[in-house]
């Protein structure tokens, strides 16, 4: 599907703007917003650039620089940080090599950091793309990364 | 034809985090090679409640409840209940006062003193299917609503029955959709909060994902009361399986009549649709949340006035939180002398509460107004985490405070938690242990907020960071006395003077912890040392000579070169050079790194 066949799915209202940028987003490979993404989108809607400028970059979940494919999210909020957090944290750089912010230079893995994602039930956790993971442990973090790895 | 068993696996987010999918296959598989197929249904549900025991699992119709299932236990699991009938102990879930192994789901104490009202359906339906929500009552209150009261009698119900609003703020619900009814306009809209983003709330999540149909409906019979053809339900992004839920929920709702027009032939019309947030936590705010399903940056605007009279794009707007929308149709269907029954006068009804943090049974729980703190973490929680002590309950998330142990018998009702300085908020609740630093969960929660402001008014834009540089330094050591002063200050202005409630209410955690727990600060300040050895730029090393075999383990493994002595000498660490990183503590074998 082509993007402009994206957004043909949306009335041309202001009020789908953040639902077209997200689909936009995953729809690219590296996850993130182009310049011409966000051009599209603004004649699209008959709005100025900067208009789309301004609200992608409020919302912390669009990127304007490419990531990796799989954008590893994890949870920095009181109960994960309880329950060992910055220890998951600590581990998933080293295993990864990179710093919160950075992607691996295979462009496979982006390391963030989220707030609350709603599973404080299995602190510590995290989510790769749309998948939840609980109860984390080096270990854990070990296999999930190999799997996602392999995967590819 | 009826099937022989029902198994229902958990499909809340948790569990699935924890590979519930993966068993729900191998069930299937499994009982399809024997043959069982015909006998058995497996249905997945919504969340059950108690996460920390996930992946868990339910076998009607004797309602024997199993935990911490994995995909390695179903072929016996197959074998030994569903063919031979004899359910599988080693997987029943064992209370540790009975110390008997429990069968019967309603006897495990984590359900007992529970009162599943908003929660009913979750655990107990396929949420993607909803006839299983019709067969259940469901959508009888719309109908109800629609055929037989008027939009003014629908809204005395909620009024007389007190339902106040579960996000946080406690507003009676049926006066804001008397006060949007009554608002001039043509377009009115109900909107629908999902946007659950207090750092430790899961209880919304769980009703979304677990029976969305109730949102749906809670919905439908608020826009009849008010007057409003239109609904939005705005999710946050980091809840895709909410996001695919609800709009499945809706599809079907939509086929079966039930939203679109002339609802049960009752001339009125209404439908919805789902708006995404994007990781904007100040989006939760109401006015900020119109924005952004305006398609704008998510910036607070100030009230009055409120979207009860001037909402989305301009017109009176009734925006309630899921569990609101979630009591909604018991409420028709039992009437408000029902809800009235259980609760607290002040504060009628249940409210689900989502327990984390130092607990053994964390997870989502609902309980009648009025219950106290400790029977939630007790009872209900079974107890603190490998048998510590328990230091406070942090309630409200980040515009909460904590409740100290000595108030652990208060009831759990808006009214009471306001009174000790903390609030009911949206339902989150974090226990914490006596390990736990009080200085430093206070600098989580700034940090987290001081993120999260959308920077429009200075006091919170700057105050808040400000506010958290403090509690860096103090949580480094830096800290002075005259910081405890600038930090009330520094809260009392950010309180007056910010537009929204982020900013009026984030502060909170800081003055609640230098309320109750002063002499923590006071310690780190004072002594530079963390009594819970949290705050690692607080922690002093030492090498005890009585245990050290100098096995040269702790000096290969310093980063900095810090620890000296020869091989079979004891060791010293070198203050000066020490960056307490802690490698040395967790390297030796021999229990002589000494950390205070």
């Amino acid at each position: 599907m082509s993007k402009l066949q994206i957004l043909k799915k949306y009335a041309k209202t202001k009020d789908n703007l953040i639902n077209m940028l997200h689909d936009i987003q995953n729809a690219n490979e590296f996850n993130y917003l182009t310049k011409d993404d966000l051009e599209l989108v603004a004649d699209y809607l008959d709005l100025p650039y900067s208009y789309v400028h301004s609200v992608t970059t409020f919302y912390t979940m669009f990127s304007l620089k490419p990531r990796g494919k799989n954008i590893v999210r994890v949870c920095q909020s009181p109960p994960c940080q309880l329950m060992g957090a910055t220890t998951i944290s600590e581990e998933l750089k080293k295993i990864l090599e990179i710093d919160f912010g950075q992607t691996t230079g295979d462009g496979l893995f982006t390391l963030e950091m989220t707030s609350c994602i709603g599973v404080c039930g299995v602190a510590p956790a995290m989510m790769i793309n749309e998948d939840v993971y609980g109860n984390l442990n080096t270990e854990r973090i070990m296999e999930i990364i190999e799997e996602r790895r392999r995967a590819q | 034809m009826r099937k022989r068993l029902d198994v229902l696996v958990c499909g809340g987010a948790a569990c699935i985090a924890s590979h519930s999918h993966e068993i729900k296959s191998r069930l299937i598989d499994e009982i399809e090679k024997r043959g069982l197929s015909d006998e058995i249904n497996i249905v997945e549900t919504g969340c059950m409640g108690p996460c920390e025991l996930g992946p868990v699992m339910v076998v009607y119709p004797d309602g024997i409840f199993y935990i911490r299932v994995s995909e390695s236990d179903i072929p016996e699991l197959v074998e030994e209940h569903f063919l031979k009938g004899r359910p599988l102990k080693r997987l029943l879930w064992e209370t540790p006062e009975a110390r008997k192994i429990v069968e019967d789901k309603k006897l495990v104490p984590f359900f007992e003193k529970q009162k599943k009202v908003v929660l009913s359906n979750c655990g107990r339906i396929d949420p993607e299917n909803i006839i299983e929500y019709i067969s259940e009552r469901g959508y009888e209150a719309l109908g109800t609503a629609l055929t037989a009261m008027s939009p003014d009698e629908a809204i005395e119900s909620i009024i007389e029955s007190g339902l106040r609003g579960r996000g946080g703020g406690g507003f009676s619900t049926g006066l804001k959709w008397k006060i949007t009814r009554k608002s001039p306009g043509e377009q009115k809209y109900i909107i629908c909060n999902a946007d659950e983003g207090d750092p430790g709330a899961f209880m919304d999540r769980a009703l979304l994902e677990g029976d969305p149909h109730s949102v749906i409906e809670g919905m439908a019979i608020a826009g009849y009361a008010v007057g409003a053809d239109r609904g939005y339900t705005y999710v946050r992004a980091e809840y895709p399986l909410a996001v695919k839920r609800l709009e499945k929920a809706i599809q079907q709702a939509r086929e079966h009549g039930f939203l679109g027009r002339n609802i049960f032939e009752s001339g009125f019309d209404f439908d919805i649709e789902l708006r995404m947030g994007a990781g904007a936590f100040v989006c939760g705010e109401e006015t900020a949340l119109i924005a952004s399903i305006e398609g704008k940056r998510g910036m607070p605007t100030s009230k009055p006035p409120y979207p009860a009279s001037k909402g989305l794009y301009g017109c009176p707007t009734s925006i309630n939180n899921v569990e609101t929308f979630g009591n909604i149709r018991h409420i028709i269907i039992n009437g408000p002398e029902w809800f009235k029954s259980f609760g607290t006068e002040k504060s009628p009804g249940t409210k689900v509460f989502a327990l984390s943090g130092k607990v053994n049974n964390t997870g989502l729980v609902e309980v009648p107004m009025g219950i106290t703190l400790r029977e939630i973490v007790e009872d209900i929680g079974g107890g603190v985490l490998d048998g510590k002590k328990i230091k406070a309950v942090q309630t409200g998330g980040p515009s909460g405070g904590c409740i100290p142990a000595e108030y652990l018998d208060t009831p759990a009702s808006f009214e009471s938690l306001q009174k000790l300085g903390s609030i009911m908020g949206s339902g989150g609740m974090i226990v914490l242990d006596e390990d736990t630093c009080m200085v430093n969960l206070a600098k989580f929660f700034l940090e987290y907020t001081s993120e999260e402001s959308c920077g429009q008014c200075a006091p919170c834009r700057i105050g808040l960071r400000q506010m958290y540089n403090i509690l860096i330094k103090i949580t480094s050591g830096k800290g002075e006395l005259s910081d405890l002063d600038k930090l009330e200050e520094m809260a009392k202005t950010i309180q007056g003077a910010s537009l929204c409630g982020l900013g009026q209410t984030a502060p909170n955690p800081v003055l609640s912890t230098l309320h109750y727990f002063r002499e923590e600060y006071i310690t780190h300040i004072e002594e530079k040392r963390c009594p819970t050895l949290s705050c690692l730029d607080l922690i002093t090393y030492q090498i005890d000579a009585d245990k050290c075999i100098g096995c040269t383990t702790c000096a290969k493994n310093c980063p900095v070169n810090a620890i000296t002595g020869a091989v079979k000498q004891v060791h010293i660490i070198d203050m000066e050079k020490c960056i307490k990183c802690g490698k040395c503590f967790m390297v030796c074998k021999f229990g002589a790194v000494q950390r205070y």
